[in-house]
């Protein structure tokens, strides 16, 4: 791009994060962001890992599982699971927001502020079936 | 905001003359993966345990190595979709910028491939 050498300088910039008084809609759009690039991140790279663990065969999966339940495993898996889920519920929440609805003020705010609730829910009954079965 | 005209609205083209397809691979990504990981949480939850010999067993059968199959191309690309857009809104110096979305490029497709391999293998009855 030839505008690249002088781009930096004296070009106006838009409103930026300290500028908006903070709602719950950008709340939800930084978390869906986050919780994404910790899922592309720590939650695929844990994929592959139980997948080669388990194409390694028995000795390599049982040293994944000894991290994996370990506390710090837990920590990790838990976190990935939260994850998930809340950028699942935003992520519906973005497919209403495409069809061109919940863009009017309370409806917006209310599900900004229920979606993470629903992650978190959604992470506790996962958690629940799991340990409990 | 306007719509645009009604000739680039069919080709589906903005000032960027790209990015519909993006946006449209990012949603149908985010469908399969909405379905695929839900499925897998379940799997996890059906299983009677996680030892080794049920979970190798399971995920050699046709559907679950289908499925797993289908989740490690869909929620690579869906990633690699959403970390360009990252990479597009903060790294700023095009020489950066491309370079960060080479080493994405290739380490999604590196991770697509090294997953699919170990589906295959386990399907396959190689472990």
């Amino acid at each position: 791009m030839a505008q690249a050498s002088h781009s930096a300088k004296n070009r106006p910039l838009s409103p930026h994060l300290q500028i908006w008084r903070w709602g719950p809609a950008m709340t939800v759009s930084i978390l869906h962001r986050a919780t994404g690039n910790g899922l592309a991140v720590a939650g695929l790279g844990v994929l592959l890992w139980w997948l080669g663990a388990l194409a390694g065969g028995a000795e390599s999966y049982a040293a994944f599982a000894s991290h994996a339940t370990s506390w710090y495993g837990m920590v990790v898996l838990v976190g990935i699971s939260w994850a998930f889920f809340n950028h699942m519920a935003s992520g519906i929440r973005h497919f209403v927001l495409d069809i061109g609805a919940g863009f009017e003020l309370v409806s917006n705010a209310r599900w900004s502020v229920l979606t993470p609730v629903i992650g978190l829910v959604l992470t506790a009954a996962f958690w629940a079936a799991m340990l409990l079965r | 905001m306007g719509n645009g005209t009604s000739i680039g609205r069919v080709r589906g083209l903005g000032s960027a003359h790209n990015g519909t397809h993006h946006w449209l691979v990012q949603r149908f990504t985010a469908i399969g993966n909405l379905v695929l990981v839900l499925w897998f949480a379940g799997s996890l939850l059906m299983l009677p345990n996680l030892h080794f010999a049920t979970v190798a067993e399971w995920i050699a059968r046709p559907v679950p190595a289908t499925a797993m199959a289908l989740l490690v191309i869909s929620t690579f690309w869906h990633a690699r979709l959403g970390m360009q857009v990252v990479v597009e809104d903060y790294v700023h110096e095009h020489a950066n910028k491309f370079a960060a979305i080479a080493a994405l490029n290739l380490i999604a497709f590196a991770g697509v491939a090294f997953g699919l391999f170990c589906v295959i293998r386990l399907a396959l009855g190689g472990a």
